[in-house]
């Protein structure tokens, strides 16, 4: 006779459930969303992360168990992030128009986010580990990973405090917007793109495929200026 | 379909290899969308199948940070020693951040749209 635990040990071998959990997690949490009036505080990703770290914590398995299957998933990241090129290309005759702005924004706002977050951390005495690990954070993580370590920060925090920027900024960000009342698809995208790099990126999109397009090409610009900037100053200090 | 899901793979392949070979910094698949990018301001149109690849992964952006999200899981030990500091850091920043950019942002658009509106009257 086959034992449940047998059979559940068997079956969370495989890839497939993990895809599955993920896939029925992330559904369910888009449902939820909805019902609650797409409130941010409830945004699938968040949920999704909160339920799926809880059931890994309390079914005591190990990340690197659950990402042999989710891999299949995070692997269209890549190819996500390539096709960004259709909405940038439907949304070219507006961006070359606008390029003085993008690039100035773009170079403000990127400074700003390091700058601001370097210095909060430096006034509450964080490790000089920190200070450099938290100064590419609004950038996507494949970049922030290599300017961590070029700077002597940590890449691994590097990379979890892109995470973490990632999922604040995707509730604080459209606050802000709300509040400054700016409405308009060009901004929203390019503010959330900038701050909140692909996380940002995905909320833009929801609104519409230009705001998504500026999002796309601010996440990608500020990624640029950053990895190019930062190791600059780190240098100066 | 699968065309497209060709062109967006191949884009990241070429992508990759040029960041690796020519050590850019740069991640891979940034580097594949401006390629993919150049490539259709060529041909001024994008082909169906690649429109189809392109809508789907996007509609579904959100779900693909998933995996990635929940890897926060690994970094707890690092994140416990300074966790309220760096919380308020990226608070204060992101917020700080959000307004200077919107502010700019909007300040020159309007400009330069005020300025071309009057240019073509």
């Amino acid at each position: 006779m086959l034992d449940v635990t047998e059979f559940w040990v068997y079956f969370s071998a495989q890839p497939l459930m993990w895809i599955v959990v993920t896939l029925a997690v992330y559904s369910g949490a888009v449902v939820l969303h909805r019902l609650a009036d797409n409130t941010p505080l409830l945004h699938p990703v968040l949920v999704s992360m909160i339920l799926l770290i809880g059931l890994l914590q309390l079914t005591t398995t190990p990340y690197q168990t659950y990402f042999s299957g989710a891999q299949f998933i995070h692997f269209l990241l890549g190819p996500a992030t390539v096709a960004i090129a259709v909405p940038l290309f439907d949304h070219f005759k507006t961006i070359r128009e606008l390029w003085l702005p993008i690039l100035v924004a773009c170079i403000v706002g990127a400074f700003t986010a390091a700058a601001l977050a370097v210095v909060v951390a430096w006034l509450f005495d964080a490790r000089v580990e920190t200070l450099l690990s938290i100064a590419p954070k609004s950038v996507t993580s494949p970049i922030a990973l290599g300017i961590s370590e070029k700077i002597g920060g940590f890449p691994e925090l590097s990379a979890a405090l892109c995470l973490v920027t990632g999922v604040l900024g995707s509730l604080l960000v459209p606050t802000v917007l709300r509040l400054m009342r700016i409405e308009d698809q060009e901004t929203r995208g390019f503010v959330l793109g900038l701050t909140s790099h692909g996380f940002g990126t995905a909320l833009a999109l929801e609104a519409g495929a230009l705001a998504g397009a500026f999002a796309g090409l601010a996440m990608g610009l500020t990624g640029l200026m950053t990895a190019i900037m930062l190791p600059l100053l780190a240098a100066l200090f | 379909m699968v065309q497209g899901l060709l062109f967006v793979l191949l884009f990241q392949l070429i992508g990759e290899l040029a960041v690796v070979s020519l050590g850019l910094p740069l991640p891979g698949p940034v580097l594949g969308m401006v390629l993919l990018l150049i490539v259709l301001l060529n041909r001024k149109q994008v082909p169906s199948s690649l429109r189809v690849v392109s809508d789907a992964l996007l509609a579904n952006l959100a779900l693909l940070f998933v995996p990635a999200g929940v890897g926060l899981v690994l970094h707890f030990e690092l994140l416990k020693s300074e966790w309220w500091i760096i919380l308020l850091a990226i608070v204060i920043s992101s917020i700080g951040a959000a307004f200077i950019t919107a502010l700019v942002f909007a300040a020159l658009l309007r400009r330069q749209r005020s300025k071309g509106e009057a240019g073509d009257a």
